[in-house]
């Protein structure tokens, strides 16, 4: 029953530590270099289909129509108030599967029949495939916001319960033998010591939350589609519908940039955790 | 005061130098079995033991004696089976590895036990300079334990246990895994620190001329089951020296009289 800690391990990692160089300006660009080097790659690769004439250029637009596009986008209300939807919906998804998953998280660590019962649940849940609850959420609350928050709560709460699940169980026996030492009573350990001590694994645990709740919430836009109410999910939709496929890809390349922006923040957010604790190499 | 053990029926009178008042400690015939049935393991048989305030003994054993369990008993981290442990005051411990907490800077780790004891948020804070200039400290406030040696990460455990106001400090093995300079550098302060506040301290060790260069009186466990095979009083003046040849001496003549129990067991 116990949780695998290679679950946890974040889904994408893109981020990387900067070598210890010394100046900003070198720091700035030893960061910056490998993420310009994958954008020039995935470019030129796709430039290079689009050479090929695999697919008719109204279908398979090239780069510079596409950021061309995605430029003029950016200049949009309609694109900005879509962003504003996506985005409210994200956080607010994100913060109720948060507030949920580490509740779970610590009652099904703290009560030991109950984590022999909702401790393997909550990993299958995990592997459960969002877009899988969708119908369910449809038939359950309708065509609306409440379907897709369900679906995205659902998605990233089980990540986050088994983060703190795992920090908890990881928590060296020394630091709770400490504790007692110490004259800690429970709620004390548990805010002095254990909770803080679980805090990378809770981390990696929010990290990976957030990616599966940025894909339900993807998933959950393309399938509920609210009138008047424009999201980059209902986008990606219309553009399809209206075969435009250049507003399309502009679409999916601000989804990716977001998603990895915020997975950027967690991951940074981790290593200065892990920095502070000693446990990364010098 | 005269002060009675228990060995196989035997009765062995010691006399001790310290204080003359209450003992801070007593244990009697105390027993204690971890399992149940055929798997039942007896850590101790039928210990008794008494330490004055202010005393500073050192219990001396091979591994798998329960000295680790007697501190724990007296801890009150653990019942025993069987027998009385009386404790006349709150005490404090140091363990072989320092513990400290990672997340936690040198002074909020001494923080955090000055929180638990109940200390006001203010004078935290001044407390924890205080404690960490007592072990010599100063400066390293802000470190992280990862950024500090061995010996200053005992030392930060130090300034926690004293910060625990306790006035029994047990220690088990806190210095095991020191090299011999910082040993020595951190036997004259805890020496020192324990006098000047007037700390009773039970100090674990397996080596025993650690044993005899800190300890007012040497106890010697003896293993499978753990026991109180024999105790001296040290009357040598303090501060020892670890290499000299009386402390060897003592050393060799104690560690034939642990083996010669040892034997007498098995035979």
């Amino acid at each position: 029953m116990s949780v695998d800690g290679s679950v946890l391990t974040p889904v994408v990692d893109i981020v990387d530590a900067p070598p210890a160089g010394s100046g900003w300006p070198r720091k700035i660009w030893a960061w910056i270099w490998p993420k310009a080097l994958a954008i020039v790659l995935v470019l030129g690769f796709w430039q290079v289909v689009v050479w090929t004439g695999w697919r008719p250029i109204y279908v398979l637009p090239s780069p510079g129509e596409t950021l061309q596009t995605l430029w003029s986008m950016l200049g949009t209300e309609r694109f900005w108030s879509a962003l504003q939807t996506t985005l409210l919906r994200a956080v607010t998804g994100f913060a109720l599967a948060l507030v949920i998953g580490t509740a779970i998280g610590i009652v099904v660590a703290r009560v030991r029949p109950l984590r022999l019962a909702v401790g393997s649940l909550i990993t299958g849940l995990q592997t459960m495939p969002s877009i899988a609850w969708f119908p369910l959420a449809i038939l359950l609350f309708g065509l609306n916001e409440q379907a897709i928050l369900f679906v995205v709560v659902l998605g990233a709460a089980p990540s986050i319960a088994n983060g703190v699940i795992s920090g908890i169980d990881h928590v060296p026996p020394s630091f709770v033998r400490l504790g007692k030492v110490l004259g800690a009573g429970t709620v004390s350990l548990y805010r002095d010591i254990v909770l803080p001590a679980a805090m990378p694994s809770y981390i990696s645990g929010l990290t990976q939350g957030w990616a599966f709740a940025w894909r339900s919430l993807m998933a959950g836009e393309l399938l509920v589609i609210i009138a008047e109410k424009p999201s980059l999910g209902a986008n990606l939709e219309f553009a399809r519908q209206f075969s435009k496929a250049p507003l399309l890809l502009a679409t999916m390349l601000v989804i990716l940039i977001l998603g990895m922006l915020v997975d950027g923040l967690f991951s940074s957010y981790a290593r200065r955790v892990r920095h502070r604790r000693g446990l990364t190499a010098s | 005061m005269s002060l009675t053990t228990l060995i196989h029926g035997r009765t062995m009178t010691e006399t001790v130098s310290a204080a003359s008042n209450e003992p801070i400690v007593r244990i009697s015939n105390v027993s204690k079995v971890f399992g149940r049935g055929a798997e039942a393991t007896v850590a101790l048989q039928d210990v008794s033991l008494e330490v004055q305030r202010g005393e500073f003994v050192t219990v001396v054993g091979a591994s798998g004696c329960g000295k680790s369990t007697l501190l724990n008993l007296i801890a009150d981290l653990d019942q025993p089976t069987s027998g009385v442990v009386d404790v006349r005051s709150k005490t404090a411990f140091m363990f072989q590895e320092a513990t400290l907490l990672p997340w936690l800077t040198a002074r909020q780790n001494v923080e955090l036990a000055l929180k638990l004891t109940g200390l006001g948020k203010r004078d935290r804070r001044s407390r924890a300079v205080e404690l960490l200039e007592l072990v010599r400290l100063e400066g390293s406030d802000d470190k992280r334990p990862h950024e500090l040696s061995g010996g200053m990460r005992q030392r930060v455990a130090l300034a926690r246990c004293l910060a625990q106001d306790a006035g029994i400090v047990l220690m088990d093995e806190p210095l095991g895994a020191l090299d011999a300079m910082t040993r020595d550098h951190l036997h004259d302060e805890i020496e020192t620190i324990s006098r000047t506040q007037g700390l009773t301290v039970i100090f674990v060790t397996h080596n025993m001329r650690e044993a005899i260069r800190l300890g007012d009186r040497v106890i010697l466990m003896g293993s499978a089951p753990g026991r109180v095979v024999y105790e001296e009083s040290i009357p040598m003046p303090h501060p020892r020296v670890m290499d000299s040849p009386d402390v060897a001496t003592r050393a060799a003549a104690l560690t034939a009289r642990l083996k010669e129990q040892g034997h007498t067991h098995v035979g």
